[in-house]
């Protein structure tokens, strides 16, 4: 069982070596002639004023959240569908109620706001 | 041949055996990743009655590697106010998912690397990985631009993949396996078998959050060359720079082969009087990565809160009551059109 896995593990290092490869070829070859205006960061042509990391909508805080309890959903999901037939009407009544939990949830958001993007 | 590496190596042999295998799939996989490239500007040039790239090669053959070759030489910027390791770790972990999830990808009723039953759930969780990569590279560059184009970019991401994985959810409702080859085969028996009819609605929101989820126009904000300039990668240069675009194609290729695999038959014939093979599948993959191209050449761009409008408001619901409808059909008696 675990050994098909392992050309998992193999194939996700080649992945990686496929992102390393190129970066560390491209650094090989090509110039290297650093500058304090050309490594500065790129702001049409201003000085950079205050600092990059600045505050940001507390929306995508707020998208993040909703993911996180979404995303969580979907992984329940996931075995339940897979087993569906077997569980048969019992099983889908018992995901209607956590679906309806969640469904309210769902609602609350949407009348509170917290999907609008103005 | 073969027997005599298998003594040559012993136990290494299936070390190298499956490397072996891997890199057949990786090469051709690179090859492809190059020419999508190519055939986007052809397919957009013609769709804009130009005549797309036509000078390097014959026909313009050539302009990806002449394109590789141009980025190789090109300087690698690493910004004085950018965290060097969490900079150059962006681009790969961009990358490696998009290919590392081709493990478990079955292009044949056979040919397949890792005949694994958590197949999907590996896909899922590859693909997941793949924003890291964005976010990484917004916040590691510490340039507003970068930063705000990786913020937008992951919202987006992370909303899609939402909706995506509620229409997964379909699919395993109807197959009853996580493994891509049951899936498929689960298909089996024609055209009007294949998921895209019973599960239409997911088909049409699995498509459409594929195309959202590579930030691929008309979706492609985060890019939004005139207003963020480009987004996440705006600090990257050479071929730091290409390995987040060949990641982006990379992506697409993955998510059309997902979408054939799940709810256009696979490998499997559309008709019963021409045998199974895995020319379908890459035809079907190439007919999906079309469309890509195609909305691209047509569509205007969405504006960003259409686009958190359109995955929330839309897609989720649609996709919960698809779900509960074909859940409550399997109920009754006429299961049978569901499986």
């Amino acid at each position: 069982m675990l050994e098909n896995y392992f050309p998992i593990l193999l194939f996700i290092i080649v992945g990686l070596a496929v992102g390393v490869a190129p970066i560390v070829l491209g650094k090989l070859v090509s110039p290297n002639r650093p500058d304090g205006e050309k490594n500065s960061p790129y702001e049409c042509g201003f000085e950079a004023f205050e600092d990059a990391r600045m505050k940001f909508d507390v929306r995508y805080y707020l998208v993040a959240i909703l993911f996180i309890l979404f995303d969580l959903e979907i992984a329940f999901l996931f075995p339940w569908a897979v087993v569906l037939q077997e569980i048969g009407l019992f099983g889908f009544l018992a995901m209607l109620v956590f679906l309806g939990i969640l469904v309210v949830g769902f609602v609350y958001e949407w009348m509170k706001g917290a999907l609008e993007w103005e | 041949m073969m027997d005599a590496a298998q003594n040559l190596l012993g136990p290494l042999w299936p070390v190298v055996w499956t490397m072996v295998k891997i890199v057949a799939i990786v090469l051709p996989l690179m090859g492809a990743v190059a020419y999508l490239t190519l055939a986007e500007r052809k397919v957009i040039g013609f769709m804009q009655v130009r005549l797309g790239p036509n000078r390097v090669g014959y026909g313009g053959l050539l302009q990806p590697v002449a394109d590789g070759l141009k980025l190789l030489m090109k300087e690698i910027i690493i910004p004085t106010a950018a965290n060097r390791t969490l900079f150059l770790l962006g681009p790969v972990l961009a990358i490696a998912p998009a290919f590392a999830a081709w493990a478990v990808v079955p292009f044949d009723l056979t040919l397949v690397l890792a005949d694994i039953d958590a197949g999907l759930l590996y896909i899922l969780a590859m693909t997941s990985v793949g924003v890291y990569g964005v976010i990484i590279a917004g916040w590691a560059s510490n340039s507003k631009y970068a930063f705000l184009g990786s913020l937008r970019s992951a919202a987006q991401i992370v909303s899609y993949e939402i909706a995506m994985g509620f229409a997964l959810v379909g699919v395993l409702m109807s197959a009853n396996s996580l493994n891509l080859g049951k899936i498929v085969l689960a298909q089996s028996g024609g055209f009007w078998q294949w998921y895209w009819l019973p599960l239409f609605p997911l088909f049409i929101v699995y498509f459409i959050s594929a195309v959202a989820e590579t930030n691929r126009a008309p979706f492609d904000v985060a890019e939004g060359e005139s207003e963020i300039v480009a987004g996440f990668h705006v600090e990257y240069s050479g071929m730091a720079f290409a390995v987040f675009f060949l990641a982006e194609y990379a992506n697409m290729i993955l998510v059309a082969m997902l979408a054939a695999l799940m709810f256009l038959g696979g490998w499997l014939s559309p008709v019963p009087f021409l045998p199974d093979s895995i020319l379908w599948l890459l035809f079907k993959v190439a007919a999906l990565l079309f469309f890509f191209l195609w909305f691209r050449a047509t569509f205007p761009r969405y504006r960003y809160d259409q686009i958190m409008r359109l995955g929330w408001k839309v897609f989720i619901p649609v996709t919960l009551v698809w779900i509960l409808f074909v859940g409550g059909m399997m109920q009754t008696r006429w299961a049978y059109l569901f499986h």
